[in-house]
C-alpha cells in the first residue's frame, strides 16, 4: 500500500500563533487506502496540523495538495467539498436534533421547496445500516451513547467527504468494545480506498490497525515511518524527543538521598483516573514522573494536591496521618502546584505581574489580612529579580509576558508561600529553549535549598537532568521507579514502551 | 416518551384546565364569542412571539419587539395621517425598514460577535426614540382602507368574529410551524441554537441563518406594529412598552427552551393564549386588578424554567447512565 499515490499532502507548512510557532516547516502526506497515525504530545501541534487540513486556520506559508493539486482550504465547508472529512474529539454533533436531521443538514432532499423528511429519514437508514448500526433515526441523538454518536459523525463525514476521513482521537472515551466496532468500520474504509488520519494516544491501537506513523514534536516533524518497520521503543523516543538545547548534565543523581521523607503517599489512588500508587518524597528531593499523554501524569498531581481527591489510601506528612480533599487543604500542609495549561489554569493574564505572584499568599492569609501594596511591591520585586523575570514593569500584565517569564510568575507566586512540596506539571512547555535551561536551574536551586519537588514532564532528558528518582507512568498506573545510575533516557524509554530489560533501544 | 415534548404537553394541560375552570366559573366564557375576541385582542403579541420564537430557539434573544411595534404605529400614522400616503404603502416601507433593522442587529451579532442581547437593547432604545423624533403626540389614523380591514371579519356560528388580524396571526403561526420544522432554514436555526461550533463545523451557513433570525423576527414585529395600528387606529410613542416580555413569557411557557435548540412554535400559540385567557378572566371577574395577568404570568414562568432545567437534568443522567454502561 506503500505504492498508492499521495491523496492528501501538506509540504512546508508553517503557522504561529501569538508569541509561539505552531506548526514549523511540517511535511505530512496521506496516501490513499492507509491509515495513518499522527502522534505527538500536547502541544505538539496536532490540532493546529488538523486545523490547517480542514479550513479552520489559514496556514502562514506552506502548500496543501489534494491529488497532487495545490489547493487553497477556505474553510470547513469547502474542506468537505474538496473531500476531507473530519470528526472531532468531542463529538461536533447537534444533540438536539434528530440522527437523521445530523446526517443530512446542509444536503436535506427537497421536494416543492421543503424538506422531504421521509425520504431523508430512509436515506439515513440506508447509510446506517453500512456500518451495521439500526437506530431510530427520528429520534433525538442526545439518545444514544457516545460511542454511537462517534459512528454517526464518522457516518456523516465518509458520506460527505468520499476521500480523506481525519479522526481526532476517536476512541477517547470509547471501551473496548467500542473501539472494536469503530475498528473494522475503518478497516473497511480503507478496503475503499479511504485516506484516513487516526490521531490517538494509545500506542497499542496504533500497532493495531495504523499502517503509517507520523510523529510531530514541539511544531516540527519529529518523524514519519512505517508501522511494522518501526519497534515501540524508537516511536517513544521520537515522541519524547533526545533534544534538550543547553547542556544541563551536572546531573543530581548523585545527590544524597534524604534519610526522612517527609511526605508520604501510601495506595493513593482514584477510580477511573489513576491506579493506587506509593509515592514517598523528601525534602531536597526531586521526584521526575516520566509517562506519554494520557499515562496518568496530571492525574496523579491532581489527586496528590486534592483536585481530585484520592478515593482509597493513606497520606502521612512528617509521620502525621493528614486527609487531602480539596485544594485549600493541600496548600494549608505547606503544598504548591503548577498545572499544566499555562494560560486556562494558571496566569490571570490581565492582572499585573505583582498581583499575579501575591495571589497565592493572599490567599493563603485570609480575606481580611490584606498585603499592603508596599509589601506587594517588594515581595514581587524580591523574586523579580531572584528569578530574573524579563518584564519592563511589574506592574505590566501578564499576558504580554513572555512563556518563559509567565512560568516563573507563576513559580514565584507558589514560592512566595514558602511551600514544603511543590509540584510542577510540564513546567517547560512551550517557552524557547535559553528559558528552558534557565527553569531547569531553578528546579536544581530549590531543591538545594531544601525544597521537596515533584516535576512532571514529556521531556526525558530533562527529568533525567534533574530529578534524584524518576517514577515511570503507563496507561494510568505507576509502573516503575528509578534512581541513581540507573536514571538514564534509554531505561525510561524502556519502561515506558513496557519492553523487558535488555532489548537494545 | 421524549422527554422533549413533555413541556409542551404541560403546556397544553395548563392551557385546558386553565380555560375549563374559567368555563365552570363563567359558562358565558365557553363561546366563539370570546374565542375571536382573544384572538383579535393579542393578535399583536402572537405574530411578534413568532418571531421570537424563533430568535430564542437559535439560543438569541431581541429584546426590541415591543419598539419596533410602536415605531412602526407611529411610522404608518405619520405617512397615512401627515402625508396621505395609501396604507398598503405604508405597510410595505414599514415592512422593509424593520426587516432592515432586524438583519443589521443580526448583521452586528454575528460579524461584531456582541451578545444578543447588548445589541438589542440598543435596538430597542433606538426605535423607541425614532418614535418620538417623528412625533411625541398620538396621532389618530382615519382612512378608508383601515375602516375596511378593521371591518372585515368571518363570522363564526355562535356569533364569534374571526377578525382579519386575527385571522393575519392564525396565518403567521401556521407559515411559522411549516418554516420551523419543514424548511432548510428552520433546521439551521435548531442547529444553531443546539450547537453553533458543531453547526458551523458540519457546513451550516451561520451568518446568514443568524441575520435571517433577526431579519424575520423584525418582519414580524413590523407585521405586528401593522396589526396594532389597525387594533387601536393610532400610532403613539409610548405604545407597546415591554410587549418583548410578554412575548418571550409566550415563548417560554410554550415549552421553548431559552438556552435554544429546543421548542415549538405550536407551544407559543399555546402560550400567547393562556395568556389571554388570563386576561379574559379578569374582564369576566370585573374586580380583579389587571395586574393579576402579570402576577400568574410570573408564576407560570417560574414553574416553567424550573420544570424544564428538571428534564434537562433527567435527561442528561439518563444518557451519562447510558454511556457508563
Amino acid at each position: 500500500m506503500t505504492d498508492n499515490p499521495s491523496l492528501l499532502a501538506v509540504e512546508n507548512i508553517n503557522k504561529s500563533f501569538i508569541g509561539f510557532k505552531a506548526l514549523d516547516s511540517v511535511d505530512f502526506t496521506v496516501r490513499g487506502g492507509e491509515i495513518h497515525a499522527l502522534l505527538g504530545e500536547n502541544g505538539a501541534g496536532k490540532s493546529t496540523l488538523i486545523k490547517v487540513l480542514t479550513g479552520v486556520h489559514q496556514p502562514d506559508s506552506g502548500l496543501i495538495k489534494i491529488d497532487g493539486q495545490a489547493v487553497n482550504v477556505r474553510d470547513t465547508q469547502h474542506a468537505q467539498n474538496l473531500g476531507i472529512g473530519t470528526v472531532y474529539q468531542e463529538v461536533n454533533l447537534l444533540p438536539n436534533m434528530s440522527v437523521a436531521d445530523n446526517l443530512f443538514i446542509g444536503r436535506q432532499p427537497m421536494r416543492f421547496g421543503f424538506v422531504n423528511r421521509k425520504l431523508m429519514e430512509q436515506n439515513a437508514r440506508k447509510l446506517l445500516a453500512q456500518y451495521d448500526l439500526h437506530l431510530d433515526v427520528a429520534s433525538d441523538l442526545s439518545r444514544y451513547s457516545v460511542a454511537v454518536q462517534q459512528l454517526v459523525a464518522i457516518a456523516r463525514a465518509v458520506d460527505m467527504s468520499g476521500r480523506v476521513l481525519i479522526l481526532d482521537e476517536p476512541t477517547a472515551s470509547l471501551d473496548r468494545h467500542e473501539t472494536e466496532i469503530l475498528f473494522a468500520i475503518l478497516r473497511q474504509l480503507r478496503a475503499r480506498g479511504f485516506g484516513i488520519v487516526f490521531i490517538t494516544h494509545f500506542l497499542d491501537q496504533v500497532y493495531e490497525i495504523c499502517d503509517r506513523v507520523t510523529v510531530l514534536r514541539n511544531g516540527k516533524l519529529a518523524g514519519s515511518a512505517l508501522t511494522a518497520e518501526l519497534p515501540k521503543i524508537e516511536l517513544v523516543s521520537l515522541m519524547l524527543g533526545r533534544t534538550l538545547a543547553v547542556a544541563t548534565h551536572d546531573t543530581h543523581r548523585d545527590r544524597p538521598a534524604p534519610e526522612i521523607r517527609q511526605f508520604s503517599f501510601k495506595g493513593v489512588g482514584r477510580s477511573r483516573s489513576i491506579a493506587p500508587f506509593d509515592l514517598d518524597i523528601g525534602e531536597g528531593e526531586v521526584v521526575g514522573i516520566a509517562g506519554l499523554l494520557g499515562s496518568g501524569r496530571t492525574e496523579t498531581a491532581k489527586v496528590l494536591f486534592g483536585i481530585d481527591a484520592a478515593d482509597t489510601g493513606q497520606i502521612h506528612i512528617d509521620g502525621n496521618p493528614v486527609l487531602i480533599r480539596t485544594p485549600q487543604e493541600a496548600i494549608s500542609y505547606g503544598f504548591g502546584l503548577c498545572p499544566e495549561d499555562r494560560k486556562s489554569d494558571g496566569i490571570i493574564g490581565d492582572l499585573s505581574v505583582r498581583e499575579n505572584i501575591c495571589l497565592a499568599l493572599q490567599a493563603h492569609m485570609g480575606w481580611f489580612d490584606r498585603l499592603s501594596t508596599k509589601q506587594q511591591v517588594i515581595l514581587a520585586d524580591k523574586f523579580v529579580k531572584a528569578f530574573d523575570i524579563r518584564t519592563t514593569d511589574i506592574e505590566k500584565p501578564v499576558k504580554f509576558l513572555s512563556g518563559g517569564n509567565q512560568q516563573k510568575v507563576i513559580l514565584a507566586r507558589w514560592l512566595a508561600t514558602n511551600p514544603r512540596l511543590l509540584i510542577l506539571d510540564e513546567p517547560t512547555r512551550g517557552i524557547d529553549v535559553g528559558a528552558h535551561a534557565e527553569i531547569i536551574a531553578l528546579i536544581n536551586q530549590l531543591c538545594d535549598d531544601g525544597m521537596a519537588l515533584l516535576v512532571i514532564s514529556s521531556e526525558i532528558d530533562e527529568i533525567v537532568a534533574y530529578s534524584s528518582r524518576v517514577v515511570v507512568l503507563r496507561d494510568r498506573s505507576h509502573c516503575g521507579e528509578l534512581s541513581g545510575e540507573d536514571i538514564i533516557p534509554s531505561n525510561i524509554m524502556r519502561m515506558i514502551a513496557a519492553e523487558p530489560e535488555g532489548v537494545s533501544a | 416518551m421524549n422527554t422533549r415534548l413533555l413541556p409542551l404537553y404541560a403546556t397544553l394541560l395548563i392551557c385546558i384546565v386553565a380555560y375549563a375552570v374559567c368555563v365552570f366559573q363563567f359558562p358565558m366564557m365557553f363561546s366563539t364569542r370570546v374565542a375571536g375576541n382573544l384572538l383579535t385582542d393579542n393578535a399583536f403579541l402572537g405574530i411578534a412571539a413568532v418571531g421570537m420564537t424563533f430568535v430564542i430557539l437559535s439560543g438569541g434573544i431581541d429584546l426590541s419587539v415591543g419598539s419596533m411595534i410602536a415605531f412602526t404605529g407611529v411610522l404608518l400614522a405619520v405617512l397615512i395621517t401627515h402625508y396621505g400616503i395609501h396604507p398598503l404603502v405604508a405597510f410595505a416601507i414599514a415592512l422593509l425598514i424593520t426587516t432592515t433593522f432586524g438583519a443589521v442587529m443580526g448583521a452586528i451579532i454575528h460579524y461584531l460577535e456582541v451578545p444578543a442581547f447588548i445589541v438589542t437593547l440598543a435596538g430597542m432604545f433606538l426605535a423607541r426614540g425614532m418614535c418620538f423624533v417623528m412625533t411625541t403626540d398620538s396621532i389618530p389614523i382615519n382612512h378608508e382602507f383601515y375602516s375596511y380591514l378593521q371591518g372585515s371579519y368571518y363570522l363564526l356560528p355562535g356569533g364569534g368574529r374571526l377578525t382579519f388580524i386575527g385571522c393575519l396571526m392564525l396565518i403567521v403561526f401556521a407559515v411559522g410551524i411549516v418554516l420551523a420544522h419543514f424548511s432548510k432554514f428552520g433546521s439551521y436555526i435548531y442547529a444553531v441554537g443546539g450547537n453553533r461550533t458543531s453547526a458551523e463545523l458540519m457546513g451550516v451557513p451561520v451568518a446568514k441563518t443568524t441575520i435571517g433570525i433577526y431579519a424575520l423576527s423584525g418582519f414580524l414585529s413590523g407585521l405586528a406594529g401593522i396589526v396594532f395600528s389597525l387594533y387601536t387606529s393610532a400610532g403613539y410613542s409610548l405604545a407597546a412598552v415591554g410587549v418583548e416580555l410578554d412575548t418571550i413569557a409566550a415563548v417560554v411557557i410554550g415549552g421553548t427552551l431559552l438556552t435554544g435548540g429546543v421548542g415549538y412554535v405550536a407551544g407559543t400559540f399555546i402560550g400567547v393564549v393562556i395568556q389571554g385567557i388570563i386576561q379574559t378572566y379578569i374582564v369576566f371577574d370585573g374586580t380583579l386588578s389587571s395586574w393579576w395577568t402579570k402576577i400568574v404570568v410570573g408564576v407560570l414562568l417560574f414553574s416553567f424554567i424550573a420544570l424544564q432545567r428538571v428534564l434537562v437534568l433527567l435527561s442528561s443522567k439518563r444518557t451519562m447512565a447510558f454511556r457508563s454502561r
